[in-house]
């Protein structure tokens, strides 16, 4: 994957297919600490112990279409590889929770890229799914609650595309204010 | 600095998004929904599935197009992707493979707003898996 977006992207999916109702990506950046923090954490059915031990092996996966599951296992070697740490954290029928640690001034460290599109388009193609994103810049925080979108727009769906292009660039202003600090 | 959106402009043009869709729901039966659905896991994001995505929500808001763009898992060709199934109303799906934004350009001129079939279908006989 070329940036952290596309890895969420991925990742979301996995809680997608687990059926969860909840989605909770959270973004943390410390300029301090030279740490970008990237947790993705759903209440879909998750994993028991045994299939959790497996999951970073790329010959792991709950799919029938094929016979390997790259996604875990490359999100954890682009963590890997810039110092940083990966963990996951699962119960069956509670959920599953994914933290990637990236050093961000490691020079192999992949970019954030378009986190804005890719909320908007899980939040357009998973309009039953309740997402909530958070992003974090040296504690500063910007919160997106789709329940909360939701409440406002009463009966036009989530998924109109106008709505979806607001929510598009509420993120990216919030982030560019965010991020001007 | 520049004003930043929050809740309370997606409330003021809330009304001016209803009565656009109102306009919609009269001119299209909601039997001729078209739908697109992107391929969306590790192979289909690694090779460009985000931005097909994309391009096809603005793309078929921008022609008045009342269409749903969904995402689906890897359907198992992911020798081929960006792949997506197109089910246009009271037909069988298809699936297109390389859809590359020149791809996706062709099959919206063609398939979507003419009807034709265009190069790049995968030749199965295809049901939607779930």
């Amino acid at each position: 994957m070329k940036n952290m977006a596309l890895h969420i992207m991925d990742i979301a999916q996995n809680s997608i297919r687990a059926k969860a109702s909840e989605v909770i990506v959270a973004i943390n950046v410390d300029e301090h600490n030279h740490t970008t923090t990237v947790e993705i954490e759903d209440n879909g059915e998750g994993m028991d112990a045994i299939f959790l031990k497996k999951v970073i092996d790329p010959y792991t996966t709950s799919r029938t279409t094929r016979k390997v599951g790259l996604g875990i296992p490359l999100l954890k070697m682009n963590s890997d590889i810039t110092g940083g740490s990966f963990t996951i954290e699962s119960q069956p029928n509670k959920g599953t929770k994914v933290q990637a640690i990236f050093y961000n001034n490691h020079l192999d460290c992949i970019p954030l890229g378009d986190i804005s599109g890719v909320i908007m388009l899980l939040i357009g193609a998973n309009p039953q799914i309740n997402f909530n994103y958070k992003f974090e810049k040296n504690d500063v925080a910007f919160n997106l609650d789709t329940r909360e979108i939701k409440e406002t727009i009463e009966d036009i769906p989530i998924n109109n595309p106008e709505v979806l292009h607001f929510i598009k660039e509420m993120i990216q202003e919030n982030m560019e204010k965010i991020n001007s600090y | 600095m520049s004003k930043v959106k929050s809740l309370a402009d997606l409330r003021k043009i809330k009304e001016n998004i209803k009565s656009k869709m109102d306009l919609r729901e009269k001119s299209d039966n909601i039997e001729t929904v078209i739908q697109v659905k992107v391929a969306m896991a590790t192979c289909g994001i690694a090779s460009g599935a985000k931005e097909v995505m994309e391009y096809f929500i603005t793309e078929l808001h921008k022609r008045r197009i009342n269409a749903v763009v969904t995402q689906t898992g890897c359907m198992g060709y992911c020798y081929a992707e960006p792949t997506i199934e197109l089910s246009m109303p009271g037909e069988l799906p298809v699936v297109y493979g390389d859809v590359t934004f020149k791809k996706a350009d062709e099959i919206m001129e063609k398939h979507i707003v003419r009807g034709e079939l265009t190069d790049g279908i995968i030749p199965v006989n295809y049901l939607t898996v779930d």
